[in-house]
C-alpha cells in the first residue's frame, strides 16, 4: 500500500474512532460508577439523532443548535430514568438491570419506529458536511470528523478531570469502592448513581446529533452502536477514560483498515481485534495502574 | 418433635397431576400427524423452537447467573449446520437436527473461552458481538449463500406429509424431552451446584464446587439447546439467511418470554412461551406496538414481580408442578 493510502486510512479510522470513543465514555462511566451495563446506551445515541433531525424539520434550527435543547434534554432523561427506574435495578446479580435496560432498548427503537418510520434520516449542516482542509497535496480532512475528535478529546478529558479531581468525581469512586460507607459518610447514593448516568446520557446528546450529521440514523441503528462503545471500552480497558478514548481510536482504525481491504469485512474486523485483545490482554490494552 | 414421622418429600399433589397431564399431552400430540391440520403442525413446531429456547435462556440466565443476549449465536450455528450437513454433507437432514446441537456445543467451547473473560453486564453484550461476529462471518461465505442466505434441499426427497410429520415429532420429542432432561439435570448434582452458585459463589466456592466447570457446562448445555432449535425451526421454514438466524430480534422475544412467565424456574419459561405464543397469533407477529407493550411489561415485572406470573402464582398458592427441592414433612 502507498504511504498517502495508509496514512488516509489511520486519519479516517482515528476520525472515525473518536466518534466512537465519544459513544463509549458514558457507558464506561456508568459501569465504572455502579457497574451497570446500560444495553439502551445505542438506542439512547440514535433517539438524541432523531430529536435533532426533529427540531431541525419542525423548527428549522441548525444541528449545532439542536445541541443547546437535545442535551440538556438527555442529561434530564439520564437522571430521572436512573432515580426512577434503574436505582431499583441494582444488585448484585446482573438479570435486573440488564432486562430492563434491554426492556428500555426495545421500545425505544420500536416508538421510533412508529413515529419516524424505518427510513433513515440525516442532519445538514449547512455544507459543514461536506467541507475538507487539505493537509498535504491528495490528503484531506473533513472538518466536521475534526470537530468530532476535538469534542471527544476535550470530553474524555472533562471525564478524567471531573473523576480524578472534583468533590463530585471523590463521590463517584467512593460510592462505586463501597456504596454503604459512603451512604454513612453523607453521600446520597441515589442522586449521585442518578448524576453519572446523566452525564452519561447527556453526552450522548452530543455523539447523537454527530452520528446524524456525519451519516444517516435509522431506528434500528442503535445496537451496532452500543456494540461499538462496549467494545472500544473492553479495548482500552476500565478505570479509565484515556483508555476508552484510545480504544474508540483503535477500534475506528481497525475498522477503517477492514474497509480498506473489503468494503464487507470493515466491521467484521473491528470485532476481531476486540476478540484478539480479550484474548490476549483481558485487561485491555490501557487499564488503569495509578490513580 | 418426633423424628419418627419425619419424611423428605420430594413429589407433590401438583407435580403428580402434571406429571399425568403431560403424559396425555404427549401421547395426544404425538398422533397429531394422523388427524390434525398441517398449520397446526407447523405452529406446533414453531412453539416448540421458542420454548426450548427459553428453557435454555432460563437455565443459562437464571439458574446459572450467565445473562447472554448472545444466544442467537447458536440458533444460527444450529441453522447452518443443518444446511452445511444436510444440503453438502448428505446427511439425513432430521438427523441434522441432533448433530446441530453437538455442533453448537463444540463451537461454544472455544467462544466461552473468550465471553468467560467478561462480568456481569459485560457478559452479555460480549455473547451478543461474538453473535455479530458469527452472522458476519456467515455473510461473508458465498457458498453458504452469503448475505441473502439460501434454502435447505436436503428435504427435496421426502413427500411433505412425511417432511411436515417427522419435522413435527421432533418438535415433540424437543418439548417433552428437554423438560424431562431439564428437570433431572436441576435434581441432579449439577442442579445443586448451579442453584448454590446463583445464590451465593463465593459460599458454594468454599463447599468444593467447582464454580468455573460448572457455568462451562451449564453454557454449553444450553449452547446445544439452541442449537437444536435453531436447527427444528429452519427445518420447519426451509430457508435460513444470516440475518434471520444470526439476528438480535431473538433475544428480546425469549428474555421477556423468561422474564413474565418467571425466571429461575421449571414451570416460568413454560408459561412465558405459551403466553408469548397465544399472543402473537392474536396480535399480530412482531408488530411494533406489541414490542412496544413487551418490553414495558418486562420493566415492569423485572421491578414489581421479580419472579414472574410463576413466581406469584407459587407464592400465593404454594404450588409447585416441578419441585426440584426436597421438602421435610413432619
Amino acid at each position: 500500500m502507498d504511504l498517502l493510502g495508509a496514512a488516509d486510512t489511520i486519519i479516517q479510522g482515528v476520525l472515525l474512532g473518536s466518534l466512537y470513543a465519544l459513544f463509549a465514555l458514558g457507558l464506561s462511566l456508568m459501569f465504572g460508577v455502579m457497574r451497570l451495563v446500560n444495553t439502551a446506551h445505542g438506542d439512547l445515541i440514535i433517539l438524541a439523532g432523531f430529536c435533532g433531525v426533529f427540531l431541525n424539520q419542525v423548527f428549522g434550527v441548525g444541528p449545532f443548535t439542536t445541541m443547546l435543547a437535545v442535551v440538556p434534554l438527555a442529561f434530564a432523561l439520564g437522571y430521572v430514568v436512573q432515580r426512577t427506574v434503574l436505582n431499583r435495578t441494582l444488585s448484585r446479580n446482573p438479570l435486573p438491570s440488564l432486562v430492563v435496560t434491554f426492556g428500555i432498548s426495545i421500545v425505544i427503537q420500536n416508538l421510533l419506529l412508529e413515529l419516524f418510520s424505518a427510513d433513515t434520516r440525516s442532519l445538514a449542516a449547512g455544507g459543514l458536511e461536506a467541507r475538507s482542509i487539505e493537509i498535504v497535496p491528495g490528503l484531506a480532512v473533513g472538518v466536521l470528523p475534526v470537530i468530532v475528535l476535538a469534542v471527544a478529546l476535550a470530553t474524555s478529558a472533562g471525564f478524567q478531570w471531573l473523576f480524578g479531581r472534583t468533590r463530585l468525581g471523590r463521590a463517584f469512586r467512593a460510592t462505586s469502592d463501597d456504596g454503604e460507607a459512603a451512604s454513612l459518610v453523607g453521600i446520597d447514593n441515589h442522586h449521585v448513581f442518578a448524576l453519572a448516568t446523566a452525564l452519561a446520557i447527556g453526552v450522548l446528546g452530543i455523539a447523537g446529533i454527530f452520528q446524524a450529521m456525519r451519516t444517516t440514523i435509522s431506528p434500528t441503528d442503535g445496537p451496532a452502536q452500543l456494540i461499538y462503545a462496549f467494545e472500544s471500552v473492553i479495548i482500552g480497558g476500565m478505570g479509565s477514560f484515556w483508555g476508552t478514548f484510545l480504544g474508540g481510536l483503535i477500534l475506528g482504525i481497525s475498522q477503517a483498515i477492514g474497509f480498506r481491504v473489503n468494503p464487507g469485512w470493515g466491521i467484521l474486523v473491528g470485532h476481531l481485534v476486540f476478540v484478539a485483545v480479550l484474548v490476549v490482554r483481558p485487561m485491555g490494552l490501557f487499564p488503569k495502574t495509578a490513580a | 418433635m418426633d423424628e419418627h414421622n419425619a419424611a423428605i418429600e420430594l413429589e407433590t399433589r401438583a407435580s403428580r397431576i402434571t406429571r399425568a397431564i403431560i403424559w396425555l399431552l404427549f401421547v395426544v400430540s404425538a398422533s397429531m400427524p394422523f388427524w390434525a391440520e398441517s398449520s397446526t403442525l407447523r405452529q406446533f413446531s414453531e412453539f416448540a423452537c421458542l420454548f426450548l429456547m427459553a428453557q435454555m435462556w432460563n437455565l443459562l440466565g437464571g439458574y446459572g447467573g450467565l445473562v447472554s443476549i448472545g444466544q442467537q449465536a447458536y440458533i444460527g450455528i444450529g441453522a447452518y449446520a443443518l444446511i452445511a450437513l444436510g444440503n453438502f454433507g448428505g446427511v439425513n437432514p432430521f438427523f441434522c437436527v441432533a448433530l446441530a446441537g453437538v455442533c453448537a456445543a463444540l463451537v461454544a467451547i472455544p467462544v466461552s473461552q473468550v465471553v468467560f473473560r467478561l462480568q456481569g453486564g459485560y457478559f452479555a453484550i460480549g455473547t451478543w458481538a461474538m453473535a455479530e461476529i458469527f452472522r458476519l462471518l456467515v455473510a461473508n461465505l458465498s457458498v453458504l449463500g452469503g448475505g441473502s442466505g439460501t434454502s435447505l434441499t436436503a428435504v427435496r426427497g421426502y413427500s411433505k406429509w412425511a417432511r411436515e410429520s417427522v419435522t413435527f415429532w421432533i418438535a415433540v420429542a424437543v418439548v417433552f424431552g428437554s423438560i424431562f432432561l431439564v428437570h433431572r439435570l436441576l435434581r441432579s448434582r449439577f442442579g445443586l451446584a448451579l442453584s448454590a452458585i446463583r445464590d451465593s459463589e463465593p459460599a458454594s466456592e468454599s463447599q468444593g464446587i467447582d464454580v468455573r466447570r460448572t457455568k462451562f457446562l451449564v453454557y454449553l448445555i444450553s449452547a446445544a439447546g439452541f442449537g437444536v432449535a435453531g436447527a427444528l425451526y429452519f427445518l420447519s421454514i426451509l430457508r435460513v439467511s444470516p440475518d434471520a438466524a444470526f439476528g438480535v430480534q431473538w433475544s428480546p422475544v425469549i428474555i421477556f418470554m423468561v422474564i413474565i412467565g418467571g425466571v429461575g424456574t421449571m414451570e416460568g419459561p413454560l408459561i412465558g412461551a405459551m403466553l408469548y405464543f397465544a399472543v402473537s397469533k392474536l396480535l399480530g407477529d412482531f408488530g411494533t406496538w406489541y414490542l412496544v407493550g413487551l418490553g414495558a411489561l418486562a420493566i415492569v415485572v423485572t421491578i414489581r414481580f421479580p419472579g414472574g406470573l410463576w413466581g406469584f402464582v407459587a407464592r400465593r398458592f404454594g404450588v409447585r408442578c416441578f419441585p426440584v427441592e426436597r421438602r421435610v414433612i413432619f
